[in-house]
């Protein structure tokens, strides 16, 4: 993209607010959001990612589905940790997911619309921006 | 087939202790009595964080929060709550009449948390400027381009009252204020990303998360001081902050909110990034300053501070990657509202790095003025293993201990100063009762006498002194003057040594002493560590009521120092035994036991 101007970066930024909030990248309007911090990468997040590029793969859902990285969560205690956001479900946070865990979400999170057991963490604060 | 509703039970080992098993099972079969099982889905947690309140029960998707909730409770909830969609007000965190219903950020608990500096971590794509600008990126930048004039933003950051996160607090209004005033056309700005700490990974985690608030912060500087050019120091082991820094840097010039006439304002501004060897010297900002000029990272006395004097000779603005964060924040949403949090004269939040004996160990951002008791145990989740809480190391090699006593201090630049340690960076080290406060202070002093760079005697000498000294007493060949030693040598050293490093060295070891006088005492006396960690003043024995003639001590011991008849009381031989530990871990009885 070309230079912006004032005018054109605040119209880029309320187009993108309402994609943030929805969250819905070019039809795919399930997200899956890995944490790749470091100590996220040194839990094994990219072996998480990778588990669940190849899950989407062959359960044929990549159409619907983005993955997606984020930085540090703050739950450093339980990672890798991974945010799942999709329609008619509830926004969860799964820590401890390893690339078993990660084929279970996408079987049963977002195949099966049911959480997953034993891996749901709660977001660590709340914060400024609306 | 999908649920309606979610029930969450907090499955952690705080409410695990308090029943929150038969919680999740009773609600579990009132579902299936009430018929709602392919409706209703019950999932057992990890540990809300909220362990204080606990047994927790969230439900979903209306998001109430329930506390202190009994096995009896089940029933109710899925019979009022589920079937007829009205919440348990007597269970719901959140009392008020007022409020529809408690969600997780009206609850103060969360609320202890806020996060500013850590505003988009963990929430954004840190590699897509795009989702930065919907989250307020860039705003700031905005306004200081075309709505404020240098002064402007010189005042509103007064307003804020942001003092220094990178230890030593200084006003950073006041800073830029120098540099803003210094004569010259040539100035600098510096995001200080050496982050030399032990524990302390907040400054990585901002910039591998949030990469452009700091790059938007610091054109925000050039802007108020009249700078062009900015340079981030960062130490080569951070690969992934380097990366993410760089491409963040690339897409923001591709917008034009870097480089050449920013959002066509004819202002202009770039940065580059300059790698640092990982030497926790280079983190002092004279000596970081020197480093980036190309010549070995060593210190200068000081005055002339950077401000008015720094890099090439020119007035420099240097801040801390934590100091940046904020910056954007109080520009776009200003000062008055930034003042509304913290203390009197510690503004805004601070980002803590919790680690060691501790439950929730990660990255806390808490308004300044949150007490220790509420860091440890509501956020932090309290010490595993029910060991009891001993004291929490603050700011690093540079900071000092807090015990139990102090608990319910209130956090912040002078409160932390009143007890002998600092803020620091904001590493803060949990440790329990096996945990030995003089070698823990063995254990920074070892790092500050690695990291000398040697300039100044007092620093050199005086630091490699005192570590012997300690290393003595652990070995028990201490002598109750090595008290007088340690404190004299200390103060010498806070004193007479050039750099912040050499003056604030001594600092584990005075602290500890203050707060541990006894313990000392013990190694050095009594030949004996309370925490039964230092291995020379340590011994394995088995207690005879306890043992019961196992045999598997014997049999695990790796030099054979165990003695004993079948079914009859084992000895150890102390002549023999390595005080390897294996016995203690092994007898099933508890018959063995550290002296
Ligand atoms: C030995 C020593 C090490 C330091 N290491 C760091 C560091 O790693 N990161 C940092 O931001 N400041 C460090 N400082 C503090 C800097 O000298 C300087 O005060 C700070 O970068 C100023 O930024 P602030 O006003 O935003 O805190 C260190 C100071 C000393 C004496
Ligand atoms: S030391 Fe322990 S394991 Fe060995 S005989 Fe005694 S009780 Fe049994
Ligand atoms: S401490 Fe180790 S070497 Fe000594 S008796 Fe026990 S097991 Fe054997
Ligand atoms: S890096 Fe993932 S939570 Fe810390
Ligand atoms: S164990 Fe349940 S909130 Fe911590």
């Amino acid at each position: 993209m070309a230079k912006m101007t004032l005018e054109e970066l605040r119209k880029l930024r309320d187009s993108k607010k309402k994609e943030l909030n929805k969250r819905d990248v070019a039809d795919k309007n399930i997200q899956i959001i890995v944490g790749m911090g470091t100590c996220g990468i040194a839990a094994g997040a990219k072996e998480t990612l990778d588990a669940f590029l190849q899950e989407l793969d062959e359960k044929k859902l990549t159409e619907k589905v983005m993955v997606t990285q984020t930085g540090c969560m703050g739950l450093c205690y339980v990672e890798p940790t991974v945010e799942v956001i999709m329609p008619d479900m509830p926004d969860v946070i799964y820590g401890k997911v390893d690339a078993e865990v990660a084929r279970k979400i996408v079987r049963k999170h977002i195949q099966g619309k049911a959480l997953v057991n034993d891996h749901i963490y709660d977001r660590p604060a709340a914060d400024i921006v609306e | 087939m999908a649920f309606t509703n979610y029930i969450l039970v907090c499955g952690g080992t705080g409410c695990e202790s308090s029943k929150s098993d038969q919680i999740f099972k009773n609600l579990i079969a009132e579902c299936e009595a009430q018929g709602l099982k392919d409706t209703v889905q019950v999932v057992k947690t990890g540990c809300f964080g909220f362990c204080e309140q606990g047994p927790i029960v969230k439900i979903l998707p209306e998001d109430s929060f329930y506390v202190r909730v009994s096995p009896e409770d089940a029933k109710e909830l899925i019979s009022e709550h589920i079937v007829k969609g009205r919440e348990v007000k007597r269970l719901l965190y959140n009392r008020d009449e007022s409020k529809k219903r408690a969600r997780v950020e009206d609850i103060e608990f969360y609320q202890k948390q806020f996060r500013i500096v850590l505003r988009n971590c963990g929430v954004i794509n840190p590699e897509n400027i795009d989702e930065y600008i919907a989250r307020d990126g860039y705003k700031a930048l905005e306004r200081a381009l075309f709505d404020m004039k240098p002064e402007d933003i010189i005042n509103e950051l007064k307003a804020a009252g942001l003092r220094g996160r990178g230890g030593a607090g200084f006003p950073t209004w006041m800073k830029w204020n120098f540099t803003k005033q210094a004569a010259g056309d040539v100035k600098y700005i510096v995001c200080n990303a050496d982050e030399g700490d032990p524990g302390a990974y907040m400054d990585r985690s901002t910039l591998e998360g949030d990469p452009h608030s700091i790059i938007e912060a610091m054109t925000i500087a050039g802007i108020a001081v009249g700078a062009n050019q900015g340079y981030i120091y960062i130490r080569a082991e951070y690969p992934l902050a380097i990366k993410r820094l760089q491409i963040a840097m690339e897409q923001s010039r591709g917008y034009g909110l870097l480089g050449k006439d920013i959002l066509g304002s004819g202002f202009d501004f770039d940065i580059e990034i300059r790698l640092g060897a990982g030497a926790f010297v280079c983190g002092e900002e004279t000596a970081l300053l020197a480093s980036i000029e190309g010549e070995r990272g060593m210190p200068k006395p000081r005055p002339p501070f950077p401000a008015t004097k720094g890099l090439w000779g020119c007035p420099t603005v240097i801040n801390n990657v934590e100091t940046w964060a904020n910056v954007p924040v109080i520009i776009s949403r200003g000062g008055d509202w930034f003042a509304k949090i913290g203390t009197e004269d510690s503004k805004g939040t601070k980002v803590f790095a919790l680690t060691g004996k501790i439950r929730n160990s990660g990255l806390v951002e808490v308004p300044m003025g949150t007490t220790l008791r509420e860091i440890v145990y509501d956020i932090g989740g309290g010490i595993p293993g029910n060991k009891a809480f001993k004291a929490v190391q603050t700011g690093g090699p540079s900071g000092g201990v807090i015990t139990a006593d102090y608990l319910d201090t209130p956090i912040d630049y002078s409160q932390l100063q009143k007890l002998g340690s600092i803020m620091g960076s904001g590493g803060m080290i949990v440790m329990d009762e096996d945990d030995c406060i003089v070698d823990v202070a063995k254990f920074y002093l070892g790092f500050t006498v690695e990291e000398s760079c040697g300039k100044c005697a007092p620093c050199r000498v005086g630091g490699r002194t005192l570590y012997n000294i300690l290393d003595r007493i652990t070995k028990g060949e201490g002598e109750m003057e090595d008290i007088e030693k340690l404190k004299t040598i200390g103060k010498a050293m806070q004193k007479a040594s050039l750099c912040g490093l050499g003056q604030t060295s001594p600092n584990p070891v005075m602290s500890t002493l203050h707060y541990f006088g006894d313990e000392y005492k013990a190694h050095i006396k009594d030949k004996r560590c309370p925490a039964g960690k230092c291995k020379p003043l340590i011994s394995y024995h088995i207690l005879a009521d306890k043992c019961i003639g196992c045999g598997v001590c014997a049999r695990k011991c790796p030099v054979h120092a165990i003695n004993g008849e079948r079914r009859q009381l084992h000895e150890i031989d102390h002549d023999i035994c390595i005080k390897c530990g294996e016995c203690y871990k092994a007898c099933k009885f508890d018959a063995v036991y550290v002296r």
